[in-house]
């Protein structure tokens, strides 16, 4: 077992970028000082796009492990990189305007930003439940720390005394459960979980275990009942943390659960299914039903996340046969990977225009919204094809990623699962088009003055949609590399 | 084939998406610009709808399907981008071609920033057009769910609120309670197609190889029982299937003109569409099981609407409800799973669309001048708006089934087909179509002729452009209703096949 630290150099590259963007703030002269904020955050965009570049470019290591299974880098860990760089770099791209008003370090902002990308990518990589846990410590203690760095905002205060208490709690029980597995299996490696994970499914500790594992990732992904602590913290959020928070943790937490689930459970997932199947239920039901009483914008993308993670667990529920057998559904998987990059266009372009437009007014509730396409058109267009897309209509990547989804359900045997997704959807468009109602059918209070955003804002605007849009009509590309990542999981029985 | 042939149909797609690409770029203050886009991209269609229609094999032995064109689009799942038409489809693109034309007409304003509108106009006319012609089951639904959704939008922001004496109506209703309810008819298709994906299990989309596989028995008889009444219901909201109509007058008389003219005019025929293209094609024997429903629902709706018609006093319910009732008797004709009856139904199909367009061009016509809509006000206009009142005297004959125009051939089939299964049923509809004689003879006296209040001294006739739009609706119905043969002879293939697949059931 020789160790060839040279596999890591995308995750030590980010390490030394997350720690000279913190630097920044301390060693820049100080007539640079008005400039800190740019120069922050080009050297992190700059920066996470070097090391995105550099991991697609540099193919040679793709198929090794480290340390014998604990660490893999593999097609599925570089998909996932090029996403979580890829959201990393367009939050911080939204956030320059809310870092420049109202934050004094700059540095420390964009530093726990690229720490906390780093964190989502060894999640993706990891092969052992330790280091699992470990990458998701470090994407959480940066996600802590941002959704707290407005120094002095009593609502940001709130949301991050509540955010850690359940996440320090919520760690608890994953660490708990770890360790009632390792007691019983003796291992915390995924591929070696498998077997002893089938032969000892009725123990009760294996039982036990396995649920606290789960309930533990559930926190992280806002499963309901597990999803309490979302809306206050995505509310008192910076909003550019809250973007951050519901695309990248998320997609984070799916990342190793998905790789979990197809490989420490490739022969009892039958014995787990249908639990995960209902908690996919309840998720999409209450995420859905709760939204529609909601008159904060981030608070109702907050329930509209909750939905959205519920659609995700049916494609992971459905990776197995509901009639029995292990994990066999390819399919599955790879509609997974595919809603999530859906997701990560739609709901980055959503929170963009948030941003701008709370930069602009200093305002988020849903009755602020009046008018908008009046006073931006473009702002308006691209909200409102993210609500459509986030609802599951063509032409954007909602409806093909969902529909690949419920396909893929429904070819696992979860049919009933399909029809509370779609009715799931249905509700959830109504609270979309009252949104879509407020921008472009309700008449701006106070003033109609066009509001002019950045070019910054607006390019970004832009490839955020413009990503939506060929999600929605062209999904081959993004379904092959799903395919091709999907493919070193498993190994999938054919059916 | 040359190559318009093949990529004709292709074309009437991507046409509107350029369109739409197209208003996205160009400047809001070339207003000029826009509208000779949004005129010219109508008048395309309408020429490649007709160039569709004229190249479709009519011979006796050609193939059901034609001009087929399949562009892979996702293996993995067998969803290939799979465009081709039978005899109805081909029906179906004429008549949206005619009423795209039209409503691209009508929808011209001089005081207004068009840009959005026809952007919006063309994404919805870009769905009706990929919903007939796809072949794969993958792409129907895209494209069904694509033409719902603009309507949201064009309705809430450019139609109009209505009070009444007992009620009022506002604009923003008419659109989400339309948009809700087709969306909610849309879940219920949504499941039936994943379903029968994964129940015929053969990787693949494509709506012949399914059906072929279909008719070697690869659905139980008992699936396609529980699996038909989505499908019936799903589409039937958009074909307004009593009792599931209630958004199509809400609708009709919330949107404004041009709205009216393809929602009512192809819109709610994807309903009737899809439940042929989906249901009968593909569930045959479960369309067997529930026809008998589907026929007491269909005269539910024939005789209901035109109840329903006869009480209403503003112009565009009356018209909305006239709707209803003639899907009725659309839904009759596929109901009745004759091959009269279902000739019937395509044409009736055709004829209403054409019919319903040219009533709220009229329709809107009289409004844009006396800014009401009010049949109890509204009286006399004959004398002044001589244009007005001929084009909605035709849509009224039409709709009444007078020998000579479309719809007598469209109904008397409809109405054949009936007799020929369910007689008394049959009788209701007839029934039905007297009602309608009475309503809209009464409204065409009451509105239109005898004495003409000072109101309406000045009213001005219809402008040049709506004369031109509302002459394109009736050339077709005065056509179908003289010379239906080129129409009888492009549907008598596709029926049979129909047919014929329902007997194999």
């Amino acid at each position: 077992m020789s160790v060839d630290f040279t596999l890591l150099i995308p995750e030590f590259l980010l390490a030394g970028l997350a720690i000279g963007v913190l630097a920044v703030d301390m060693v820049l002269p100080a007539r640079l000082n008005h400039r800190r904020n740019a120069i922050a955050a080009s050297m992190a965009a700059v920066g996470m796009l070097a090391v995105l570049g550099y991991s697609l470019v540099d193919l040679r290591n793709i198929g090794e492990t480290l340390y014998g299974q604990i660490y893999f880098v593999d097609r599925y860990a570089l998909l996932f990189k090029a996403l979580f760089l890829g959201t990393g770099v367009a939050v911080v791209l939204m956030s320059v305007e809310y870092v420049g008003k109202k934050l004094q370090n700059p540095g420390e902002y964009y530093a726990l930003l690229v720490f906390s990308v780093l964190g989502s990518i060894m999640m993706a990589s990891a092969g052992e439940l330790l280091t699992a846990y470990i990458a998701l410590e470090l994407l959480s203690f940066s996600l802590y720390a941002l959704v707290g760095l407005p120094r002095g905002d009593p609502r940001s205060a709130e949301a991050v005394t509540k955010y850690i208490l359940i996440g320090a709690v919520s760690s608890a029980i994953l660490l708990y459960g770890i360790s009632l597995l390792y007691g019983t299996l003796g291992t915390t490696f995924f591929r070696f979980m498998d077997s002893p994970l089938a032969m000892f499914a009725s123990q009760p500790t294996v039982i036990i275990g396995f649920a606290m594992v789960a309930a533990g990732l559930a926190f992280k992904l806002a499963v309901v009942p597990f999803h309490m602590w979302t809306p206050d913290a995505y509310e008192g959020a910076p909003t550019p943390v809250t973007a951050h928070l519901s695309v990248l943790s998320k997609a984070a937490a799916f990342a190793l659960a998905l790789r979990f689930f197809t490989e420490a459970t490739q022969q009892s997932f039958h014995s787990w299914q249908m639990g995960i199947a209902v908690l996919a239920a309840l998720t999409m039901t209450v995420g859905a039903l709760v939204a529609l009483t909601q008159t904060n914008i981030k608070r109702l993308l907050a329930y509209s996340s909750i939905t959205q993670a519920g659609f995700v667990i049916v494609g992971l529920v459905a990776i197995g046969d509901a009639i029995g057998g292990g994990v066999q559904n390819q399919a599955a998987a790879n509609a997974v990977i595919l809603h999530l990059v859906g997701y990560a266009f739609t709901t980055l372009a959503a929170f963009m225009v948030v941003v701008t437009v709370e930069a602009h007014s200093g305002r988020e509730l849903i009755a602020d919204y009046a008018g908008l396409a009046r006073r931006s058109p473009l702002a308006a267009m691209v909200m409102a094809s993210a609500l459509l897309s986030l609802a599951g209509l063509p032409i954007f990547a909602g409806f093909v990623t969902k529909f690949f989804l419920f396909t893929a359900a429904a070819e696992a045997g979860l049919l009933w699962l399909v029809v509370v997704a779609a009715l799931a959807s249905l509700v959830s468009l109504y609270y979309y088009l009252r949104i879509v109602r407020q921008m472009y059918l309700v008449k701006p209070e106070g003033g109609s003055a066009a509001i002019v955003f950045p070019r910054l804002s607006t390019v970004t605007m832009l490839g955020l949609f413009g990503g939506m849009v060929f999600v929605g009509i062209y999904p081959g590309p993004i379904l092959d590399a799903a395919e091709a990542a999907t493919h070193v999981l498993g190994p999938f029985v054919s059916r | 084939m040359s190559y318009f042939e093949t990529h004709v149909l292709e074309s009437l797609i991507y046409l509107p998406m350029l369109v739409v690409v197209a208003l996205v770029l160009i400047p809001g203050r070339y207003q000029t610009v826009v509208r000779w886009t949004g005129v010219g991209a109508g008048l395309l269609l309408l020429v490649g709808s007709i160039y569709a229609f004229w190249v479709f094999d009519y011979g006796a032995d050609a193939e059901t399907f034609q001009l087929i064109r399949v562009y892979p689009w996702v293996e993995q799942l067998g969803i290939d981008f799979r465009l081709g038409v039978d005899g109805i489809g081909v029906l179906m693109v004429l008549l949206t071609g005619i009423v795209s034309f039209a409503s691209a007409i009508i929808a011209l304003r001089r005081d207004d920033d068009q840009k959005p509108y026809y952007l919006l106009l063309y994404l919805l006319i870009a769905g009706v057009y990929g919903t007939f012609v796809s072949i794969d089951l993958f792409f129907l639904f895209f494209f069904y769910e694509l033409a719902v959704v603009p309507m949201f939008l064009l309705i809430g922001i450019w139609g109009s609120s209505s009070t009444y004496a007992t009620f009022a109506r506002t604009k923003e209703y008419g659109a989400m309670k339309l948009v809700i309810m087709l969306v909610g008819g849309s879940v219920l298709v949504w499941v039936a197609i994943i379903a029968i994906y994964v129940q015929v299990g053969l990787g693949t989309f494509d709506i012949l190889t399914l059906q072929e596989a279909i008719s070697g028995g690869a659905l139980s008889p008992t699936f396609q029982r529980i699996v038909f009444p989505l499908v019936m219901v799903g589409f039937g909201v958009l074909a307004g299937l009593w009792p599931f109509h209630t958004w199509s007058p809400d609708g009709h008389v919330a949107a404004p003109t041009s709205v009216s003219m393809l929602h009512a005019g192809v819109l709610m025929k994807l309903g009737a569409f899809g439940i042929i293209r989906v249901g009968m094609t593909l569930l045959p024997g479960g369309m067997g099981d529930w026809a008998l429903v589907l026929f007491i629902l269909a005269t539910a709706n024939v005789i209901y609407g035109a109840i329903a018609a006869m009480a209403q006093t503003d112009l565009k319910y009356v018209i909305g409800y006239s709707s209803v009732s003639h899907m009725g008797y659309v839904l009759m004709g596929i109901a009745t799973m004759d091959p009269l009856g279902l000739t019937g139904a395509a044409l009736q199909m055709f004829s209403h669309g054409v019919m319903t367009a040219l009533f709220f061009a009229a329709v809107g016509g009289i409004y844009d001048r006396t800014h009401t809509r009010d049949t109890m006000v509204l009286n006399g206009l004959a004398s002044r708006m001589r244009w007005g009142t001929a084009f909605f005297i035709i849509a009224g004959l039409t709709s009444l089934g007078l020998p000579g125009l479309s719809g007598f051939i469209a109904e008397l089939m409809v109405f054949i087909g009936a007799f020929r299964t369910e007689p008394w049923l049959g009788v209701l509809g007839v029934i039905g179509a007297a009602i309608t004689a009475v309503y809209m003879l009464r409204l065409i006296a009451r509105v239109f002729f005898g004495p003409r209040s000072r109101d309406w001294d000045r009213l001005p006739d219809l402008s040049r452009t709506e004369w031109i739009a509302a002459s394109a609706l009736v050339i077709p119905i005065m056509f179908v209703g003289i010379y239906p043969q080129p129409f009888l002879r492009v549907l008598s293939p596709a029926v049979d096949a129909l047919v014929a697949g329902l007997g194999g059931a």
